[in-house]
């Protein structure tokens, strides 16, 4: 079999498209390379996702940690605290026993042209459960970063702020939120990286591989059991993952850049890859 | 446990629940725990120390050791560590009975990967099959340990790198002043002096450790997740204490342990900062001299 029509058959596998059927015996390397890779597909979509809806939550929980307001204060402190102190397969764990119990039922969801059948039990699939999960322990994680920075804000920038008579909104979108991004980016970018390594964790937790449909790590596991030989399979992820390390490092200092773009030359705040952030 | 707890069929209410929490199954549960505390307090130190050789060998002046120092510190970057919680421990596994097979069934010819199989002779096997079960488990239960400590190893490797580079010059400089060899200023100056730079990023290793420790389950050892997973379940009437899907409470209380250790560890690491930045060359050090402290 060709390695063109392996790719036709499982390129897409791990989201229901082509062979039905796993590979059983007298794995190629062709067959590694294309079916963790149709795992990735999953990784990606739980990456990209939770890193989108965090970032808007990560935000909102600095800006509430940052509250002078307890009752506003308070909640962003526990969430943080909850979601950083605890192991996120514990919460990945915790969160699926939690949907199980959940009534099944479903509600009509109109949206103008057509209507969909929004379920509970859907809550207990990955790609909406683990979803759920990552983007809030994204947004722990990211909310903390931001917080950082929002108390870094040089002190003449505010003052600046308040001599042009902005305050409230204005000020926090003109003057201290790009302050905030730029300051927390460097941190950021290690988060975002960090994110995309945790979701390995979603289908080796609670939540279960519908129909042995699975992200990149479920797929190098089920090759390296059945072939009893750990140095094909795993230096396969290994090879994905160091590239959207690289393509995420590449693309978020683009925008470090741009963060940056005011600054003189020998004051830009360089991206240090540091390990220390994983959960 | 207690001999009222002879029949539970008969029990009800608060006495029902005191027995449930004291039969078998659930002080294996409680013992878990104990699992969890034994691997941090085995793998931290071990950890430790590879990352301190890996360290040491970064900074080498031999070319060979200096690149494998930088490239086991680098190892864990782009690499989730799940990956190598999954790879370490049947790499070493066979890695050993490879080795076994060579020395003790020479005669064998066949190949030992055949296909789908990895076939060593009988005697090579480790821990024999005939041996108890007990070997069995402290066998995976040492392979999870040197997963983690590879691992934790390798980030401890880049802190503590960082962190003896940041011991200030002008100290390393005094000592050459005063005629200590490259050896003497390594263990007398440069080693007491970087743990106070090494503090942060060590503290927050032990953390990420703390926080890994779930994964054991993943390696097949009887952890804390297991006995939840295994006590939590639904229980028909067929047991001696049947009760419905009670999983939830049990990764409760898994959360609410994992917050507490995570807590009381950021307690203790507020105090042995303090405490590290008596007597240092950093402004924390110098803002307790000022203190009188």
């Amino acid at each position: 079999m060709s390695c063109y029509q392996t790719l036709l058959d499982y390129g897409l596998r791990s989201i229901g498209i082509g062979e039905r059927l796993l590979p059983k015996s007298d794995f190629t390397l062709c067959e590694h390379f294309v079916l963790i890779g149709s795992g990735f597909v999953w990784n990606f979509y739980f990456g990209i996702f939770a890193l989108m809806f965090g970032f808007f939550l990560a935000n909102a929980v600095a800006v509430a940690k940052a509250s002078h307001n307890p009752w506003v204060r308070k909640p962003a402190e526990w969430f943080i605290f909850i979601f950083r102190g605890s192991p996120l397969f514990i919460q990945f764990f915790l969160a699926y026993e939690s949907f199980v119990l959940l009534p099944r039922v479903g509600f009509d969801l109109p949206l103008g042209f057509t209507t969909i059948t929004v379920e509970t039990s859907w809550l207990t699939k990955a790609w909406l459960g683990a979803l759920i999960v990552l983007t809030l322990n994204t947004a722990a994680y990211a909310g903390e970063i931001f917080y950082g920075a929002l108390n870094s804000i040089p002190k003449g920038d505010i003052e600046a702020a308040d001599a042009y008579g902005m305050s409230g909104w204005p000020r926090f979108r003109r003057v201290m939120w790009p302050t905030i991004m730029r300051l927390a980016w460097p941190g950021y970018t290690n988060e975002a990286i960090f994110l995309f390594q945790a979701t390995t964790l979603v289908f080796f937790s609670g939540f279960p591989a519908f129909r042995q449909q699975g992200d990149a790590l479920y797929y190098a596991s089920y090759f390296s059991a059945k072939t009893f030989n750990p140095f094909m399979a795993y230096p396969v992820i290994a090879f994905y993952f160091i590239l959207i390390t690289l393509a995420l490092t590449w693309i978020f200092g683009l925008v470090n850049k741009r963060l940056n773009r005011h600054l003189p030359q020998n004051l830009k705040a360089r991206i240090r890859l540091r390990p220390q952030l994983i959960r | 446990m207690f001999d009222s707890c002879a029949d539970p069929k008969t029990l009800e209410g608060l006495s029902w629940f005191l027995c449930f929490l004291t039969s078998g199954k659930q002080l294996l549960f409680y013992r878990s725990f104990f699992i969890v505390l034994i691997l941090l307090a085995v793998t931290a130190p071990v950890a430790l120390a590879f990352g301190f050789g890996g360290a040491m060998a970064a900074r080498s002046r031999i070319a060979p050791l200096s690149w494998f120092g930088k490239g086991y510190s680098a190892m864990t970057r782009g690499v989730p560590d799940i990956v190598f919680f999954l790879f370490v421990p049947i790499a070493m596994d066979q890695a050993l009975e490879m080795i076994r097979h060579k020395i003790k069934c020479p005669e064998w010819t066949d190949p030992i990967f055949r296909g789908s199989d990895f076939v060593v002779c009988q005697q090579a096997k480790f821990p024999l099959s005939t041996s108890p079960q007990i070997y069995h488990d402290l066998y995976a239960f040492t392979l999870a340990v040197i997963a983690f400590a590879v691992v934790f190893g390798a980030f401890a490797a880049s802190v503590i790198y960082g962190a003896m580079q940041a011991v200030p010059r002008a100290q390393m400089e005094t000592a050459e002043a005063y005629g200590m060899t490259d050896r003497q200023a390594f263990w007398r100056i440069m080693v007491p002096q970087m743990w106070t730079y090494a503090l942060p990023g060590l503290s927050n290793l032990w953390m990420i450790l703390i926080k890994a420790t779930p994964l054991l389950f993943i390696l097949g050892i009887q952890d804390v997740v297991y006995w939840a997973r295994e006590n939590g379940g639904y229980k028909t009437e067929h047991f001696d204490y049947p009760h419905p899907d009670w999983r939830v409470y049990y990764f409760l209380v898994l959360l609410v342990f994992y917050l507490l250790m995570t807590k009381g560890s950021e307690v203790i690491i507020g105090r042995l900062t303090r405490n590290l930045s008596h007597g240092q060359a950093t402004l924390a050090g110098e803002r307790m001299r000022r203190a009188g402290r």
